[in-house]
């Protein structure tokens, strides 16, 4: 359940509440290299990800690790014709950008997970705005709480999963 | 990795084995690149150090959630599914810094399918710090047979 939002907001920023926005599709299917990567970075040997008898027999073959879902939506730091660098949460940073709140730390991440996300997958995204608060003064400094989540379906419409984040955007004490 | 755990193996305040890992230069920066979290506080010691004004480089959030996985799986087996999880930041992981995952057993309850969900409450600290609040909920299964990745639908329910 989303919190109420405040009702001081600007017009444009009101308007994104509860409005789906950035549907974009994964920029390259999903691969094996960066699990590999991720097991290793991790010192993780669960046999499920190493030993693909063991896939095969739990998942039905190769599956994902389910904690590396937003690893998937991350942009390139670079890539041809791009003038300015790509930012994963578009939403967050327009959030700072229309309240004129340039710092932004996020609090809270709570991830559900649904269908495993396999190599050759191909995810699509949406982001969604659900709250933003009034003025609040932390030891931070002063600004707002956003509450704001990414629902991530495959290419045969299956939910894999849905995340939601509590970001606070404000100016520095 | 344990072997298969079910959940008549589990009690409610039940300690989780505890992991340490002396966290390196390159388990940050590793980190980071699997998670392409290029951002510079995460592999840029002048940036992190200057411009932010952290201590180090930091472990960066999305390789910490797939650490929060090994140890949770680490503990199940490969049957463990993750269902959920939740985290809250509260302090930066270092290099130099020895990461403790210390987790407790809060909630066991009976599902569909012969498996269980089981909730489990996560420390991650580093000496005298407390760097990272989390609450998970994980599936494991009630029978030798039973598999919680074959659930799908409205029979995964997290």
């Amino acid at each position: 359940m989303a919190a109420k939002s405040a009702d001081d907001l600007p017009e444009e920023v009101q308007g994104w509440i509860e409005q789906e926005r950035y549907t974009e599709a994964t920029e390259f299917p999903i691969e094996q290299g960066y699990v590999l990567t991720t097991l290793s970075a991790t010192q993780n040997g669960n046999p499920l990800y190493w030993d693909a008898k063991v896939a095969e027999e739990l998942t039905d073959g190769p599956i994902t690790l389910p904690s590396m879902v937003s690893v998937w939506f991350r942009p390139h730091d670079w890539s041809p014709g791009r003038t300015e660098p790509a930012v994963p949460l578009q939403l967050h940073f327009d959030l700072k950008d229309r309240l004129s709140l340039p710092e932004a730390v996020m609090s809270d991440n709570t991830i559900v997970f649904y269908e495993p996300i396999r190599p050759g997958d191909v995810l699509t995204t949406t982001q969604v705005l659900y709250s933003v608060s009034g003025l609040k003064t932390t030891k931070l400094g002063t600004g707002r709480f956003w509450d704001f989540g990414v629902r991530t379906v495959n290419q045969h419409g299956d939910l894999c999963a849905e995340e939601r984040y509590t970001g606070f955007g404000y100016n520095r004490a | 990795m344990s072997a298969e755990l079910l959940s008549s193996d589990v009690s409610v305040g039940a300690d989780v084995p505890v992991l340490e890992k002396l966290v390196k230069p390159v388990t940050v920066v590793l980190g980071a690149m699997a998670s392409r979290d290029w951002r510079p506080q995460h592999h840029d010691y002048k940036f992190a150090t200057g411009n932010n004004g952290l201590e180090d480089i930091i472990m960066n959030t999305p390789n910490l959630a797939s650490w929060f996985e090994r140890y949770l799986t680490d503990w199940t087996g490969p049957k463990g599914r993750l269902g959920r999880i939740k985290f809250r930041m509260k302090d930066s992981v270092y290099p130099g810094d020895t990461m403790r995952f210390a987790g407790k057993v809060t909630n066991v309850e009976a599902a569909a399918h012969g498996m269980s969900w089981v909730d489990v409450s996560i420390e991650l600290s580093a000496g005298d710090k407390s760097c990272v609040g989390c609450e998970a909920r994980i599936a494991v299964p009630d029978t030798a047979d039973a598999n919680p990745w074959k659930l799908k639908g409205d029979d995964w329910k997290p």
